[in-house]
C-alpha cells in the first residue's frame, strides 16, 4: 500500500477517534454563546477561535465530525445493502428482471444529477438530519447496485456455483451463501469513496441550508454561517473547511489504496 | 443496419423513459410538501377564501393523479382530469405554469437565468481543460517522476476540495488580499473567472487523471513505436498520435461532467451570487416556497442533463469507429 493510503487510513482513524471521544475532548459547550467574544482569534481559550455568535469553533469541529461520520455510516449502510439486494437480484436472475432493474431503474437514477435530485427531496420535504439521510441514500444504492450486478453476473458462472446448484441448493442460497461472500469485494473500496461522497453531499447540503438545521454544528452549516464574516475574519471558514477537505481526502486516499490493494492490475498502472 | 436503426430506437426509447420518469418524479413530488403550497405562500393566518382563491388559480383544487385514496381507504378514479396530466400537458406546450408568488410564467423566469448558469458551466469546462491536458499529459508521459506524483496529489486534492470549500479561498485571495476580481456579481466580463476556476476545479482533476492514465495506455500501443520507428520526434508521436487517440475517453467524461457541472453550480452561484439558474432555485424557490419554479428549475436543469449526456453518447460512438462498428 502507498504512503498516501496510509495518511488516508491515519486521518480516518483520527476522525473516527474524534467523533467517538467529541464530548471529552471538546473545551465548550457547542451551542452556548457568548456574544461578547464574537470571532475571537484562535487563543489558549479558544484553540481555533470563536464564530459569529461567540462559539467555540474548535469544540465545533469535533461534533461536527461525528455529525458527518454518523450521516456517512448511515448512509452507505443503507445504501449498501439496498444497492446489494437489488444488483444481486438483477445479476442473478437476468432477463427481464435484469432488463427492468438495470436498463431502466439504474438508468433513470443515474439520469439525475444526484445532487439535484437531493436538493429536490428536500427541498419539498423539508430540512432536517432524517431527510437529508433519506435523501442521499436514494441517491446512493445505485451506485452499490450496479457495481454489485457487474460482480454477480461474472461469479455465478464460476465452477464452486454450478457445483452448488447440483448438489440441489436453491436459488436464494446459492445467492446469498456461495455467490455473495465472492462478489463483494469492490463493494469495499466503493463504501469507502462512498464515504467520502456522503460527508461531501452532508455538507453541500448544509451550505446550501438543506441539510441539518443551525445550531447543529454541521460543518456544511458552519462554512455557510462563516461566509459572509470569511474577508475579515479568515480563521471561522478556515477550520471547518480544512476538516472537510482533509475527511473527504482520507476516505479517498483509502478507497484508491484498497483498489490498489485488492487489484493487482490497478498496481502496476 | 438494420441493428445500428434498431439500436438508436432502443436508446431513444429509453431516453423517452427517463424523462417521463423525471417529468413524473418532479410533478408528484409536490404532493408531498408538509402542510400545502396554499399555507406555504399565504401564510397560516390566511382565510378559507384566500386559500381556496389560491388553489383554483394555480389548479392546486383539482385531484393530484388519476386515482386519489381518501381518508377511510376509498379509492377513487379520477380520469384525465388531474394536476399530472394538467401538467404534462402543459409541458408539452411549453408551459411550466406559473409562479406561487409572482404569478409569472416559470418558463421567463427559468429562461432569464439559464443563459447565465450555462455560460459558468461552459467558462469551467474550459478551465478544466486548459488545466487537465497539459497536466495529464506530462505527468503521463513522465510516469511515476516528480511531476506525475505532483499532478496527482493536485488531481487528488481538486476531487476532495469542496465547491464551498475552494471558492471563498479563491475570493478571499483573489478579490480580498490582491483585488483582481470582484468577489461576487457578474457586473464585468472578467467576473466569470473565480466562479469558473472554482466550478471547473474539481472537473480539472478529474480529467488530469483521465488523460494520464488514457496517455499511459496510448503509450504501450504498437501504433506508437511504429511512429517513433519512423523517426519522429517525442513531441509529435505525444501530441498528433497519442493525444489524438488518447482524448476519446475524456471527451466522454466531458459531455457526463457538463450535467455534473450543472447541478454543482447551484453551489457556486451561491458562493458568488451568480443570477443563474441556482441561485433562482435556491433564493426564489426553495426559500421562499415556490414550489412550481423549484419543479421548473430542476426539471430544466435534469432536461439538460440528460440532453447532454445522450448527445455525449452519441459523439463518443462518431468518434470511436470500434463502438460505432460493433
Amino acid at each position: 500500500m502507498s504512503r498516501l493510503t496510509y495518511f488516508g487510513i491515519f486521518i480516518v482513524a483520527i476522525v473516527i477517534f474524534v467523533a467517538v471521544f467529541a464530548p471529552f475532548l471538546a473545551t465548550h459547550d457547542v451551542t452556548v454563546q457568548n456574544l461578547e467574544l464574537r470571532f475571537a482569534e484562535p487563543s489558549a481559550e479558544h484553540w481555533f477561535g470563536t464564530d459569529a455568535l461567540g462559539r467555540d469553533v474548535y469544540s465545533r469541529v469535533l461534533f461536527g465530525a461525528r455529525i458527518s461520520l454518523q450521516v456517512g455510516i448511515i448512509v452507505v449502510g443503507v445504501s449498501a445493502v439496498i444497492g446489494i439486494f437489488i444488483g444481486s437480484i438483477a445479476g442473478f436472475y437476468g432477463g427481464w428482471v435484469d432488463r427492468i432493474l438495470s436498463g431502466y431503474v439504474f438508468n433513470v437514477f443515474l439520469a439525475f444529477p444526484g445532487l439535484l435530485l437531493a436538493i429536490a427531496f428536500v427541498a419539498f420535504l423539508g430540512a432536517g438530519l432524517e431527510k437529508l439521510i433519506l435523501a442521499l441514500c436514494i441517491i446512493g444504492w445505485v451506485g452499490y447496485a450496479r457495481v454489485m450486478r457487474g460482480q454477480v453476473l461474472k461469479v455465478r458462472e464460476y465452477d464452486f456455483v454450478h457445483a452448488a446448484r447440483a448438489l440441489g441448493a436453491g436459488n436464494m442460497r446459492i445467492l446469498f451463501t456461495h455467490i455473495l461472500p465472492n462478489a463483494i469485494q469492490p463493494l469495499i473500496v466503493q463504501s469507502s469513496l462512498g464515504m467520502a461522497g456522503a460527508v461531501l453531499s452532508e455538507a453541500s447540503l448544509s451550505f446550501l441550508g438543506l441539510g441539518i438545521p443551525p445550531p447543529a454544528p454541521s460543518w456544511g452549516t458552519m462554512i455557510d454561517e462563516a461566509r459572509q464574516f470569511f474577508s475579515i475574519y479568515p480563521h471561522v471558514l478556515f477550520f471547518p473547511g480544512v476538516a472537510i477537505a482533509l475527511t473527504v481526502l482520507a476516505f479517498n486516499f483509502l478507497g484508491d489504496g484498497l483498489r490498489e490493494y485488492l487489484d493487482p492490475k490497478q498496481r502496476t498502472r | 443496419m438494420k441493428y445500428k436503426l434498431l439500436n438508436l430506437a432502443r436508446q431513444i426509447g429509453l431516453i423517452i423513459l427517463v424523462m417521463w420518469t423525471v417529468v413524473s418524479l418532479v410533478t408528484l413530488l409536490i404532493e408531498f410538501v408538509p402542510g400545502t403550497p396554499a399555507t406555504a405562500i399565504l401564510g397560516e393566518t390566511a382565510t378559507q377564501e384566500q386559500i381556496d382563491d389560491f388553489n383554483k388559480k394555480h389548479g392546486l383544487d383539482r385531484p393530484a393523479f388519476f386515482i386519489s385514496v381518501s381518508k377511510n381507504g376509498t379509492v377513487t378514479w379520477n380520469g384525465m382530469e388531474n394536476r399530472y396530466v394538467d401538467y404534462f400537458s402543459g409541458l408539452l406546450q411549453g408551459d411550466l405554469g406559473r409562479s406561487f408568488r409572482t404569478d409569472r410564467p416559470i418558463l421567463d423566469m427559468v429562461m432569464e437565468r439559464y443563459p447565465a448558469t450555462i455560460k459558468l458551466a461552459l467558462a469551467s469546462m474550459l478551465v478544466a481543460i486548459a488545466i487537465a491536458i497539459p497536466l495529464g499529459v506530462v505527468a503521463g508521459t513522465n510516469k511515476g517522476g516528480i511531476i506525475d506524483n505532483f499532478a496527482s496529489l493536485v488531481a487528488l486534492l481538486g476531487i476532495s476540495l469542496p465547491t464551498f470549500v475552494v471558492g471563498p479561498f479563491l475570493v478571499y485571495i483573489f478579490a480580498v488580499k490582491i483585488g483582481w476580481f470582484s468577489a461576487t456579481g457578474s457586473l464585468y466580463p472578467e467576473d466569470i473567472v473565480l466562479p469558473a476556476v472554482t466550478l471547473g476545479a474539481a472537473l480539472s482533476a478529474i480529467l488530469t487523471r483521465m488523460v494520464r492514465s488514457s496517455v499511459i495506455e496510448e503509450l504501450g500501443e504498437d501504433y506508437v513505436r511504429t511512429a517513433r520507428a519512423k523517426g519522429l520526434r517525442e513531441r509529435t508521436v505525444v501530441f498528433k498520435h497519442v493525444l489524438k487517440n488518447g482524448l476519446i475517453p475524456v471527451v466522454t467524461i466531458l459531455g457526463l461532467q457538463l450535467g455534473v457541472l450543472l447541478a454543482g453550480s447551484i453551489i457556486t452561484e451561491k458562493i458568488f451570487s451568480w443570477q443563474g439558474l441556482g441561485l433562482l432555485l435556491l433564493d426564489e424557490g426553495i426559500a421562499k416556497r415556490d414550489y412550481r419554479l423549484v419543479q421548473g428549475c430542476v426539471l430544466v436543469i435534469s432536461l439538460t442533463y440528460i440532453i447532454a449526456n445522450s448527445l455525449t453518447d452519441l459523439v463518443y460512438r462518431w468518434l470511436d469507429p470500434r463502438i460505432r462498428l460493433s
